[in-house]
């Protein structure tokens, strides 16, 4: 194990535990202001959607057309399926067998 | 049996659509990461020690790529700091648990076993031996997925020719989608993905994420609730 990279997992694992461990162990016997919670309320929405964003938007790094732009095309079912159902499992499944689909179509000339 | 064990086994049956999901992504990043040049030994120690799904995947690309150490560190943390809400959300579940019992238990607190267990104990306390069930069960599954990747390693590439990392954005829209309970939430969303694209292109690495979150969020604590303006 490369001691540089071993480094980088050890700083690694310091700043993701911290986040988890310390509003559990110490904030939570603190009383926040309204407005720090109301903010943190739209946190966990905001950073999924800030995440997926460029995902689905700059896959690979940068627009593609819609036509050639898989993970958009295949956010779609699983946007509809996570919406009707709220499963975990079943929209990861959605996705990623709408992903192997739309692989397929293309490796046939089709898409 | 023990109220204890049964409890503990409890927390191992809600963790198994956790443990399918985390075997389909785990698998994927150890691919991936044997691919961009990390030993199965820097699989299996990442995954033990930062255990968090997206910040592997982006800490990877960075090494990979030939990013700085602080750097790397630096994104992680930014990219981690949406687990403080969730932290701070299940407080009330585990007060009545010692201190160092809930600062160990902090550990494992992942997007999906936070969703899973708040869904479960709908603000009720939670036991130590249903979280250490919930938890020790997916990050087991996390670990023995990752590592399988990476000693697969070459023989699972085609695997990602199909789009398996899709697997991960996919776990993100189930989890965006289970938070969107009111229309503000979904407005906050658009925006926080619409200003993300944006500093994708005009920030550098990485930054985007965190410099949308705090803006969303915050565009959506100003937006005041209907009620209060009625009240």
């Amino acid at each position: 194990m490369r001691a540089q990279v071993l480094l980088v997992i050890l700083g690694m694992a310091v700043v993701t535990y911290l986040p988890r461990a310390l509003p559990m162990t110490v904030l939570s016997r603190m009383k926040l202001p309204e407005a720090f919670r109301r903010w943190l309320g739209f946190v966990p929405v905001a950073v999924l959607a800030a995440l997926l964003g460029p995902a689905l938007l700059l896959p690979s790094g940068g627009w593609q057309p819609v036509r050639e732009n898989l993970p958009l095309l295949a956010s779609l079912p699983a946007f509809w399926v996570a919406g009707k159902t709220r499963d975990l499992l079943g929209t990861v499944l959605t996705g990623l067998a709408t992903m192997a689909l739309l692989v397929a179509l293309r490796r046939l000339g089709v898409g | 049996m023990t109220a204890a064990r049964q409890s503990f086994y409890s927390g191992i049956r809600l963790a198994l659509p956790i443990v399918l999901g985390y075997l389909a992504i785990g698998m994927a990043f150890g691919v991936l990461a044997r691919t961009s040049g990390l030993s199965v030994g820097e699989v299996a120690a990442m995954s033990i020690l930062v255990y968090a799904g997206s910040s592997q995947f982006i800490g990877t690309s960075m090494l990979a790529a030939g990013a700085a150490p602080g750097a790397i560190v630096a994104t992680t943390f930014l990219v981690n700091l949406r687990h403080l809400l969730m932290s701070a959300a299940l407080a009330p579940s585990v007060s009545a648990l010692p201190p160092r019992r809930q600062a160990v238990l902090a550990f494992w607190l992942t997007d999906e076993t936070f969703v899973a267990a708040t869904t479960e104990l709908e603000g009720r306390p939670a036991s130590g031996a249903f979280l250490a069930g919930l938890f020790w069960t997916s990050h087991v599954a996390w670990v023995l997925a990752t590592v399988g990747g990476a000693w697969l390693g070459g023989r699972l590439a085609w695997l990602s020719h199909w789009g398996l990392d899709f697997a991960l954005p996919a776990m993100f829209i189930a989890l965006l989608v289970m938070q969107l309970n009111e229309r503000r939430h979904v407005a906050v969303a658009i925006l926080a993905a619409l200003l993300s694209v944006l500093g994708a292109v005009y920030l550098p690495a990485n930054y985007n994420v965190l410099a949308a979150t705090v803006l969303a969020a915050a565009a959506g604590a100003a937006w005041p609730a209907r009620t209060e303006g009625a009240s």
